[in-house]
């Protein structure tokens, strides 16, 4: 059979459902092969919107995300979703057309060297040289995407070695001889862990995306309640602990809550799980929890010590190790009421300063309320999709999430345009759940091009955009460190988001009330289909509480 | 939003800051990785985008064809050598790394000097290369050239030698080294 065709058996052998992508020249060969392959294809409209997409369904699934994109120009597309899930450690399987064998390196026409290209950005990259190699390369790139740390993963297929023709055989193993992540943890680091544990009196769980990708929720909180422990997620971690649990401390890092980023300032132990220290929660690394010993989980040992030093290393899988580190704790049977006095230290916080804003007079809307009306008109049991600027901090202040895989934001690299191509394949993962899309009037111009999308495949997201007609955080910023000398961050009243919606066929809503604003955000979500509603909301209003960049937590501010 | 600097330039000290784990000696780092295409473009990829600056690099076959070893030298001064070995480790085509202990290790490397010396002061470059146990390789009426062999030390200490007659071009081919005694490097 042809590769492609041999590409297909491999990707239903490893269980997708659904691709995203768009054809073009170098990619014809494998499209041929999708008309009877049996598997859906999502047809987008721009590359980067198929590649968030990927990454919004790997993230609500937990399964691995497949994006196409045809050479050159389709694969340049497909850098920023790449380096978003490279540093989101999302499973995504991207799979690009390249030029044929004799034209590589001749400057073809869409010829890009996407391998060179791509190659900082990406967990391992495979450039098919023999059309033989095909499918072991397949499914070796889902082994890498899957496991470990999980990441990107590139196949750049030429398109005269995709139309070979091959002796097919189902590939059974994998042959990786120098890809062999450590899961266990090692027994005498978690004894010490769990002693260290149990001899703390300050100790605070700083819990990460890792936890969320290593499936291990339910073991984290039964750590933390084996005794307790006072819980901190960062913003990948959202719903890695319920929050709405006694335990539970908020955010922790530059917008975190003060009880959280106190509680780590003053905690003489750190136990950071699937967490790696980025400078958004250190704030300025040399004054971070200066009082504290850190035990650092994590299945990437490349990030334990990276920028803080641990005092208990731990290279393993969250799931695996925290197991293993209940048993050892519960053995240690240590003295719940020690943790008496921390408590009333962190309750006092909490009394202190909770988040709170000063709430319009008039039927203005703030745009903190707007996210905690959509946590009432949705129960709290929607998943929940964000872009990227100070909607995305809001929401994660304000919207409680009860379970993992429930909040879907791009962190580390902090795309703008992710929020609603990631909804689409959140959506398209889920199709049982609620998916609203919190986005700003910025950031979801950047790919909202895949409304059209939505609207051809019925997928029937809720795309909620905060419009201050400002980039909001940038705005901010320029207010608080430059003297508010505004440049380049007014879009005005540009565009008619009523219309957009309506001219990509989706329902287009405005609202503008504050009193009847949950009933209103309630009739959109029972609308069928893609619906964007546009929610004018206060102009000029601020991100707080907040560390200053290179702050220490000690200096938050609002 | 990356970092909102301030109004104020930056000074050059300010740039300099930051730190981690330094040793602040030479590392010498044995890499083992799969043969395939790219892999060496990884390495020194990797290097660059951390930040990590490769003093010397060799690359050459071992007794298996599927198998490189790629022999790198580093500043541990410069550079957190954990985070570089660990980083490395995530490199899939990585098979194995060993950083040499310096007084467990014996490394070697090839120099071929051009020296612009006459008949007049051939001699005394000869006697001076017999010292290095160097071997002329060429001749002619206005050069010589030499090879040398041995530790880094050895091939600087003989550059400063030949400096003052003339030193044309030198090559070096950067180190290769082996552990000492019984076990595989």
């Amino acid at each position: 059979m042809r590769a492609v065709d041999a590409l297909m058996e491999c990707l239903k052998a490893e269980g997708v459902d659904v691709v995203f992508g768009l054809p073009g020249g170098a990619n014809l060969p494998t499209y041929d092969a999708f008309v009877d392959a049996g598997i859906k294809h999502i047809l987008v409209r721009h590359e980067a919107g198929g590649g968030h997409a990927a990454e919004g369904y790997a993230k609500a699934s937990g399964k691995v995300g497949v994006a196409l994109a045809t050479s050159g120009p389709g694969a340049t597309n497909l850098v920023t979703p790449i380096c978003d899930a490279m540093m989101d450690s999302v499973p995504v399987v991207f799979i690009t057309g390249q030029v044929r064998t004799e034209l590589l390196g001749t400057d073809g026409f869409q010829e890009a060297d996407t391998i060179g290209i791509t190659m900082p950005i990406v967990k391992h990259s495979f450039m098919i040289q023999h059309p033989t190699e095909l499918p072991r390369a397949i499914h070796e790139a889902f082994h890498l995407a899957r496991s470990g740390r999980p990441g990107p993963v590139l196949v750049d297929i030429p398109q005269d070695l995709s139309r070979a023709d091959i002796d097919y055989e189902p590939v059974a193993d994998i042959r990786l001889p120098g890809y062999q992540p450590t899961v266990e943890g090692n027994q005498k680091q978690i004894r010490q862990a769990a002693k260290a544990l149990a001899a703390a009196r300050r100790p605070v769980i700083y819990a990460g995306g890792g936890v969320v990708n290593a499936g291990a929720a339910a073991e984290l909180t039964e750590f933390a309640t084996c005794d307790r422990f006072p819980v901190t997620c960062t913003l990948m971690g959202l719903g890695a602990f319920p929050g709405t649990h006694p335990q539970w401390l908020g955010m922790l890092g530059m917008h975190g809550t003060r009880s959280a980023n106190y509680a780590i300032d003053e905690a003489d132990l750190i136990c950071a799980i699937g967490a790696r220290f980025d400078d958004r929660v250190t704030g300025k690394l040399s004054e971070f929890a200066p009082r504290a010993k850190f035990i650092h989980i994590d299945v990437d040992p490349a990030e334990i010590s990276k920028n803080v030093p641990a005092h208990i290393p731990i290279v393993g899988d969250a799931k695996h190790v925290l197991a293993k580190l209940i048993v050892e704790y519960r053995a240690l049977a240590p003295d719940g009421e020690r943790l008496g006095d921390w408590w009333k230290r962190i309750e006092g916080w909490r009394e202190r300063y909770p988040l709170s804003y000063k709430d319009s007079e008039d039927a203005e809307i703030k745009p903190q309320y707007m996210v905690q009306a959509l946590y009432e008109a949705t129960g709290g049991e929607a998943i929940v999709v964000s872009d990227v600027g100070q909607h995305q901090m809001w929401a994660a202040q304000h919207y409680h999430f009860p379970k993992p895989r429930r909040w879907i934001n791009s962190g580390g690299l902090g795309t703008m345009g992710f929020g609603l191509p990631a909804a689409m394949g959140a959506a398209v993962a889920c199709p049982d759940q609620l998916v609203c899309c919190i986005a700003g009037d910025g950031s979801v111009q950047m790919n909202a091009q895949e409304l059209a999308t939505c609207a051809q495949e019925g997928i029937p997201i809720k795309v909620f955009i905060m419009n201050n007609g400002y980039l909001g955080m940038v705005r901010q910023w320029q207010e608080l460190f430059w003297d508010r000398r505004y440049s380049q961050v007014e879009t005005g009243a540009y565009p008619d988001f009523v219309k957009l919606a309506e001219a990509y066929g989706a329902t287009g809503i405005r609202l503008t009330d504050k009193g009847s604003l949950v009933e209103d955000m309630k009739r959109a979500i029972e609308t069928d289909g893609p619906v964007v509603v546009d929610v004018k909301v206060t102009r000029e209003e601020n991100t707080y509480p907040m560390i200053p960049s290179g702050s220490a937590a000690r200096e938050m501010v609002g | 939003m990356g970092e909102p600097g301030t109004k104020e330039p930056l000074s050059l000290e300010e740039l300099e800051a930051a730190g981690s784990l330094r040793t602040g000696r030479k590392h010498t780092l044995s890499i083992l990785v799969e043969n395939k295409t790219g892999v060496l473009s990884r390495i020194a990829g990797l290097f660059a985008r951390r930040g990590f600056n490769i003093d010397t690099l060799t690359v050459g076959p071992t007794d298996d064809d599927a198998i490189s070893r790629v022999t790198l030298t580093l500043d541990g001064a410069l550079h957190p050598i954990d985070q570089v070995t660990k980083q490395l480790h995530k490199l899939v085509n990585v098979l194995k790394i060993r950083d040499l202990e310096p007084e467990e290790t014996v490394t070697r490397e090839l120099a071929l000097f051009k020296v612009a010396v006459d008949g007049s002061q051939r001699g005394e470059l000869m006697q001076v290369t017999e010292i290095f146990r160097g071997k002329i390789v060429d001749v002619t009426k206005r050069s010589v050239i030499v090879e040398i062999t041995g530790t880094t030390e050895k091939v600087e200490a003989f550059e400063s030698m030949v400096r003052p007659f003339g030193l044309i071009e030198m090559m070096r081919t950067g180190e290769i080294a082996i552990s000492r005694g019984r076990g595989e490097t």
